[in-house]
């Protein structure tokens, strides 16, 4: 399938969906409209919010501080993951005695901790952060620790051969072979760090797009509430290209999974 | 009379050991005597891969050793490599007990040993570099063992954009590059075509033939053994496998693969092992549940 014909069925699905949702909130359908506007707002509603968001500027405070508070829970989790995970990975007994604890830690719900952050940290960004943090930690230390214990033995065996020493089998081997592992998760991790910084917003906060849309929310202003939705999709999808681009360049190396052109 | 024919073949091995202790050099390039090597398996029961092998290699000789699949010839050469010590026996490197990894001995091993993030310069160059030698000359000397190998020019690649082939001669340049004493391959061609297998023979050869490095061969291949050999050694079907046999191959050197099976000489050992193989390939077949 050629790049156009790909392009033009995706717009195809956005505008039939925005379509059908145009139709079904202001056309009546035997005289009852099925999707009351009240409850699902209409298309130019949504678009006539944005434009006024940013063409009045008011979005861009708070994109920011959401964009400061996801990139600071994206750095200091990979941060702790990177290095918890190699210590645990070389360090079998250090893995044995906190596995049930990290088990624990991690089948916890999130949410339930952004209280207490609100409560320790204040409102402010560090609760945001520090939510973003519990997320993407666990999501880097998994990989991280799978990245160090999967070494091929053939590859381990060959590096020693070679006349590696343990410090070099660490730069050598086992540096490269956790960081793709971090890498392929690299989307997951950016992607929770956005959810930590948003769900701390919309719990508890005076700025931020989950601020900007449990605002809306709690003035039945469902216009605004799906306005703040596109915005936050468009700055995900953003986000997410700017990893793949960093990606692209970091793992040269690995092989292009299977051309998928038909 | 299979059991006859074990029999037969383990007095075959006394005999020969005995020659093997006696008639030689104490600077063997590796000298394993009576190593046997077992495994606790996870239910506690021990499985021993190989019993009382001796086997010797001198320096500068080109030893292949054949068995059935699975018959241990690989753990007997982690054993020389040092990755593995053995349960009893003792191996030696020129007359030192070998303690530890064999420093002397480069590893060609069987399945993909690269380092995938490295492209194929770096890799052949890191042998050099942990030995302290500079970033620039390293690479220069990896540039230079890339064109002996035939690889001039594909060092900015990445071992997945190579073929099997061309990995199997990044991996014979990146150990040879630290000239080492000792050369293990362990069916280092198996994955390869026939083709493939037939050019990185002779390949291996011509850079043998330089400087002549003492190499345990390990194949499940009798006619790749002999053809590249001097002595080709044959092991039993395991578990507990033996040293069974041991041949001079009288070829007369430099050979080229394809030329040297044409010889009648050829012909006539291949027969004469194949004899002593085949009731082994057999049994091997019979433990794994069959080929």
């Amino acid at each position: 399938m050629s790049r156009m014909k790909l392009l033009a069925l995706q717009v195809l699905v956005a505008v039939v969906s925005i379509g059908a949702w145009h139709v079904l909130t202001t056309v009546p359908v035997f005289g009852k409209i099925l999707l009351p506007p009240f409850f699902f707002s209409t298309p130019l509603d949504v678009g006539a919010r944005i434009v006024k968001w940013f063409s009045e500027g008011t979005i861009w405070g708070h994109l920011w501080i959401t964009l400061v508070e996801a990139s600071l829970a994206f750095v200091i989790g990979s941060v702790g993951g990177v290095l918890v995970g190699f210590w645990f990975a070389r360090k079998p007994l250090v893995a044995a005695v906190f596995d049930p604890y990290v088990k624990m830690i991690n089948a916890l719900p999130r949410v339930v901790l952004a209280p207490i952050f609100a409560l320790w940290l204040g409102l402010g960004i560090w609760s945001k952060v520090a939510l973003g943090v519990t997320l993407v930690f666990f999501i880097v230390f998994f990989n991280v620790y799978q990245g160090v214990k999967e070494v091929s033995l053939t590859v381990l065996n060959n590096a020693r051969m070679l006349g590696m020493n343990e410090r070099q089998l660490m730069r050598h081997v086992y540096w490269p072979s956790a960081l793709s592992w971090m890498f392929s998760s690299l989307h997951t991790s950016v992607g929770f760090a956005v959810v930590g910084a948003v769900v701390g917003e919309y719990l508890g906060s005076a700025a931020g797009l989950g601020y900007i849309i449990q605002q809306a929310e709690g003035v039945f202003d469902v216009a605004g509430v799906f306005a703040g939705m596109v915005v936050l999709a468009a700055f995900v999808i953003a986000i997410d290209f700017a990893v793949t681009v960093v990606e692209n360049r970091l793992l040269v190396w690995r092989p292009v999974a299977a051309d998928t052109r038909t | 009379m299979t059991a006859r024919a074990v029999g037969m073949s383990s007095l075959g091995v006394t005999a020969m050991s005995k020659e093997a202790i006696v008639g030689r050099t104490p600077a063997e390039a590796v000298a394993l005597s009576d190593v046997t090597i077992s495994f606790q398996l996870a239910n506690r029961a021990v499985y021993t891969a190989v019993e009382q092998a001796s086997l010797s290699v001198a320096d500068g000789e080109f030893v292949a050793i054949v068995g059935p699949t699975g018959c241990g010839k690989s753990t007997l050469l982690n054993v020389a490599a040092g990755l593995l010590s053995p349960s009893a026996g003792t191996a030696a490197i020129f007359g030192t007990p070998l303690r530890g990894l064999n420093r002397t001995a480069g590893y060609l091993f069987q399945q993909e040993a690269l380092f995938p993030w490295k492209t194929a310069r770096d890799n052949v160059a890191i042998g050099l570099e942990v030995a302290g030698v500079s970033a620039a000359e390293a690479h220069a000397k990896a540039d230079a063992w890339l064109a002996r190998v035939g690889l001039a020019g594909f060092g900015p690649r990445y071992p997945h954009m190579l073929s099997g082939g061309q990995r199997k001669r990044v991996g014979l340049a990146q150990v040879l590059i630290r000239d080492p004493k000792i050369l293990l391959m362990d069916e280092p061609f198996g994955p390869l075509d026939a083709q493939t297998r037939q050019i990185m023979g002779n390949l291996l050869l011509d850079l043998w033939s330089a400087d002549r490095k003492a190499v345990m061969f390990v194949t499940h291949d009798l006619e790749e053994a002999i053809a590249l050999s001097d002595r080709v050694v044959i092991m039993s079907a395991g578990p507990a496998a033996r040293i069974i046999g041991n041949w001079r191959v009288p070829l007369p050197r430099p050979r080229d693969i394809s030329e040297v099976k044409l010889d009648p000489a050829f012909h006539q050992l291949h027969r004469e092992i194949w004899q002593m193989l085949k009731d082994e390939v057999l049994k091997g077949y019979a433990q794994t549940g069959g080929g």
